[in-house]
């Protein structure tokens, strides 16, 4: 209790901040993508721990080594990857605050994104032909939900490219639009390292099993 | 750059272009491997998995480090406190499931279906 | 599974049979609803409210205003879930000696997956999110939470799941399968109906709404703190609170998913968990409980705040034990992730996973304990002050401590297999949640009450409700445990032994007292309203209290604090009115704030259709509504001015009648 008497004692200190500065508008939206990204992760656990259980349940169905094409699978791991260095160049013309230069490398992403895509469904496509369904097993329920995920969000990432492609083009890289493409940049990072787990523990683990 | 286009990128980290092409290089590198193991399958089986679960551990710190730019210090530290917070429970989630899961089956009688695939 | 032919292409598999007119009692129940709807339509047009409501409170982006919403809807949702209850007890009562009761199997089955349902999603959640919102911002000297826009949204898809859950009472049917809607039973081949859809989507439509506002509340809570307000001068009830959003934006992605995988298998026939195929209906008990168990910690951490504000303020004192209550509240987050397999001790992991899962159940009981003891230790030589917020406070402590022995008792897994699923169960966990959740957001109500709205609520009917919810509580679920002991189990219809009814009878006398409990209640908040002059407080603090909310008016203007206050000590606000601060009372500028938008009312209204349109398999509303959210969100951030300026004379003429109030006061 003695704090407490030598501190009544002192000169009552400052108790508002007449000064303040104000916070700077949008100041907490990369922490709170941040967090949003990290929920985004325990959703992809989920459909991981999925796989790791009931992707051995192949139902007298169809298995990886039947299934998978790992030369399409590598084409389409090299497409994400140059999406990624080329989103990687869209924030370097970003902080030289060249937009047109963000937007010519945003289509460019947006193209790899969308090769990827495509390779994708046509190979889903393919198996899909050959009766190896979602249906058929757990296993291949657990494959096209894991793997349907991840092309899920690489397709809003698409969206989100073109919608920033026009945003840029109306406003230029005004502050709003510098955090929305550092938002998009983590995103999009954010798929590439999921699709790290997925070529590892599906595909290249699938054909060691 | 106005001085308001400034603050919405303080407390995140810039890469330079040297930061990305060592990213993409070493990217390229730890893709490569991987799926050169399963392909041509130089090793035996339990090896190769070890080492890809390895090549695909260490890429992804990479893309952390080189791509997202990570460090322990943006945004006061609480961007990696929430990253290996969220590392944690997904190891929880995922190791627990497996391990709940083998033991259920382990101590469950066998189903139709996989008495079936029973060699 | 239904046949394309079954399925219109306009309207789906809804059709005129959905509306259960066989059904006297929902007929009875929907005109009651219907003609209490329209008259609250035609009372809110003759009075002209529309606007209002609409401009003040619907598009409103105040966490303060939104933090009520939460609470309204979660007490209106408490007399649905309350009335599930009731015809629950009526039932076990009479269905004895041959009788078969009043309520057929597949609806009885319905009232008590509603039950459940209800009070955890739309009656607790909104209750401890509303609490959250309305008082960690004020809290922490903030003016507003980090995502003011997002928050609205959140709030309304929360409604949206809501109306989902309402709309199954009168179109279609709700789940009969149980809270956790388990498969097989929830599949498409044991529940070919709708119900199973209206809680997948309901839940889904809610639950988005849950991990954005969890988001929102972290980043406030990280970003937004007064300055000199360091973490471990973090009030306690912030700190709940973050631990709290923490373990949602942890946890609800995760039933996210599994609803996700569930829908999956129900609309799409795929096999995660379904008998046949390699599916596994474990993993699905597996995964929902590791949503499941920190959910009930996400319920009741925010309470456990309320509960230490509260004492230490009735008290006179700081709160005993501040650094321990904080590491006792992040283990209790953290291990509340490892023991979710408690809830499935039967279903055959084996010794091992058992005894692991067991311990850890074991061993969280000792953050808790250290706790209570710390409330106690804040009473000790305090000069404790019985208002209402204690009253509840100590009948929380008395009524918890008998719940988490009785949760002792069933993580012995060997226990546990004797009581898995009987009433015993059902009596533990109603102990713990009314005992804990819902005494706790009646002491919150009752203490913050007059923050809000700028007077008490009336303390006689406040003890008649009170007692009768602390009585009531007893009587209703002392027997339940005996009878959980007899190994009588849960969700049974009929009872063959005459010799159970007294209990049975019991039971529903004490919900009948707690009838009178929340009777009592709407006529607390009535009669408050009608004396309010009486029960005026015009200091904005009438506890003496602690922390920086109550160094605010009542209500709390707009922009909350004129000017930030300065952190200094762990009770700041105690620690202004003792070192004598003085309210500036010039130098007021301009404030910026968020500007109100129906963005968030539009993007939710059209979220709950889809969630409709799904659940009665109508693809073209599917398509068309899922569209308009997407394009709806991407107009929206189009727009880029969101924020508006309040001018500094409003302030200073809002503070300047602020200053008259305090003067006249004295």
């Amino acid at each position: 209790m003695t704090n407490d008497s030598m501190t009544t004692q002192m000169p009552a200190p400052r108790f508002y901040d007449l000064e303040e500065h104000e916070h700077p508008e949008g100041g907490s939206t990369m922490l709170g993508f941040w967090i949003y990204l990290m929920s985004d992760c325990l959703i992809f656990a989920v459909l991981f721990a999925c796989f790791a259980v009931l992707g051995g349940n192949y139902a007298a169905g169809p298995s990886p080594r039947d299934l998978f094409d790992l030369p399409l699978v590598a084409v389409n791991t090299a497409m994400l990857l140059f999406s990624s260095i080329t989103y990687g160049f869209a924030m370097l013309a970003m902080q030289a605050g060249r937009s047109g230069l963000v937007r010519f490398w945003l289509a460019i992403t947006a193209v790899f994104g969308l090769a990827f895509l495509s390779i994708e469904i046509h190979e889903f496509a393919g198996m899909i032909a050959i009766g190896a369904t979602p249906q058929r097993s757990a296993f291949l329920s657990a494959f096209f939900t894991l793997v349907g995920t991840h092309g899920l969000h690489v397709t809003f990432g698409l969206v989100w490219i073109l919608t920033m492609i026009v945003q840029v083009g109306r406003r230029g890289l005004i502050a709003a639009n510098q955090r929305r493409l550092m938002c998009l940049s983590l995103f999009w990072h954010f798929l590439d390292i999921i699709w790290i787990g997925v070529f590892t523990f599906v595909y290249l683990m699938g054909m060691l099993r | 750059m106005s001085d308001e286009a400034h603050h919405a990128t303080d407390g995140a980290a810039h890469g330079t272009l040297r930061d990305y092409l060592i990213g993409f290089g070493l990217s390229v590198v730890l893709t490569a491997i991987p799926f050169w193991l399963v392909m041509e399958r130089p090793l035996a089986a339990g090896p190769t998995s070890v080492l890809i679960v390895g090549f695909a551990v260490v890429q992804i710190l990479v893309h952390m480090v080189y791509f997202l730019h990570m460090n322990g210090r943006s945004e006061g530290g609480w961007t990696m406190i929430a990253l290996i917070f969220t590392l944690v429970v997904v190891a929880i989630a995922m190791t627990g499931s497996l391990w709940v899961m083998y033991h259920l089956n382990a101590n469950m009688m066998p189903m139709p279906h996989e008495l079936r695939s029973v060699p | 599974m239904t046949t394309p032919s079954d399925v219109s292409p306009i309207l789906g598999k809804l059709t005129l049979a959905a509306l259960p007119l066989d059904q006297p009692i929902l007929v009875v129940t929907f005109a009651v609803v219907a003609a209490g709807g329209v008259a609250l339509l035609a009372l809110l047009t003759w009075f002209r409210l529309w606007g209002y409501l609409w401009k003040e409170w619907f598009t409103s982006v105040d966490h303060k205003k939104i933090g009520i919403m939460y609470l309204v809807l979660g007490t209106v949702m408490l007399l649905r879930g309350f009335a599930d209850a009731i015809m629950m007890r009526l039932q076990q009562a009479i269905a004895f000696n041959g009788s078969e009761g009043y309520l057929p199997p597949h609806h009885y089955d319905q009232i008590f997956t509603a039950h459940g349902v209800i009070m955890i999603f739309f009656v607790a959640m909104p209750f401890v999110t509303g609490f959250m919102n309305f008082v960690v911002p004020l809290q922490i000297g903030a003016r507003d939470v980090a995502f003011p826009f997002l928050n609205n949204f959140s709030f309304w898809m929360t409604v949206g799941g809501v109306i989902l859950v309402m709309m199954s009472l009168f179109v279609g049917e709700f789940a009969k399968t149980g809270w956790l809607a388990y498969p097989p039973l929830s599949g498409i081949t044991y529940s070919p109906d709708v119900g199973v859809d209206y809680w997948i989507w309901a839940l889904q439509v809610a639950g988005v709404g849950t991990t954005l506002s969890g988001i929102n509340l972290i980043v406030t809570i990280i970003k937004l703190r007064a300055p000199g307000m360091s973490l471990m001068k973090m009030p306690v009830f912030t700190w709940t609170a973050l631990c709290t959003n923490v373990l949602i934006v942890a946890t609800f992605p995760v039933l996210t998913a599994v609803l996700a995988l569930q829908g999956l298998d129900r609309y799409l026939g795929m096999n995660f968990f379904t008998s046949d195929l390699g599916g596994s209906a474990m993993m699905y008990v597996n995964l929902i409980w590791i949503w499941g168990h920190p959910e009930v910690y996400i319920l009741i951490l925010p309470l456990f705040g309320v509960f230490s504000e509260v004492a230490s303020t009735f008290s006179g004192k700081r709160l005993f034990g501040y650094t321990s209550m904080v590491y006792a509240t992040v283990c209790i987050t953290i291990l509340s992730y490892l023991v979710w397999l408690h809830h499935f001790f039967t279903m055959g992991s084996g010794a091992s996973v058992n005894s692991f899962f067991g311990i850890t159940t074991m061993v969280i009981s000792i953050p808790t304990g250290a706790k209570l003891f710390n409330w106690l230790f804040t009473m000790y030589r305090g000069r404790i002050r019985f208002e209402l917020p204690m009253m509840w406070t100590v009948a929380f402590m008395l009524t918890f401590v008998v719940g988490g022995m009785t949760g002792v008792l069933l993580a012995v897994p060997p226990a546990d297999f004797v009581l898995h699923n009987s009433l015993f169960l059902v009596a533990h966990f109603h102990n713990v949640i009314i005992g804990g959740v819902l005494f706790g957001s009646f002491a919150a109500i009752n203490f913050w009450f007059p923050k809000a709205f700028g007077f008490k609520l009336d303390p006689f009917w406040g003890k008649i409700s009170f007692w009768c919810w602390v009585v009531g509580f007893w009587l209703a679920f002392m027997p339940l445990y005996i009878l959980g002991l007899m190994g009588v189990t849960r969700r049974m219809r009929v009872f063959d032994d005459p010799s159970l009814q007294i209990f049975f009878i019991t039971a529903g006398v004490g919900v009948a007292v707690i009838a009178c409990g929340i009777a009592a209640m709407l006529i607390q908040f009535a009669v408050s309203i009608l004396h309010r002059e009486r029960l005026r407080d015009v200091t904005g603090d009438p506890w003496d209290g602690r922390t920086l909310e109550w160094a605010t008016s009542s209500p709390p203007p707009e922009y909350n604090f004129a000017f930030t206050p300065v952190v200094h000590d762990l009770d700041a606000w105690y620690d202004m009115k003792r070192r004598g601060y003085q309210r500036p009372l010039s130098g007021f500028r301009s404030i910026p704030m968020p500007r109100n938008t129906g963005a968030g009312v539009v993007l939710a209204a059209l979220s709950t259709i889809c969630g409709f349109a799904l659940i009665w398999h109508i693809w073209w509303l599917v398509g068309l509504s899922f569209i308009a959210v997407i394009v709806t969100a991407i107009v929206h951030t189009f727009d880029y001015d969101r924020s508006h300026r309040i001018p500094a004379e409003t302030i200073a003429d809002t503070e300047a009648l602020r200053t008259q109030a305090l003067a006249a006061a004295e």
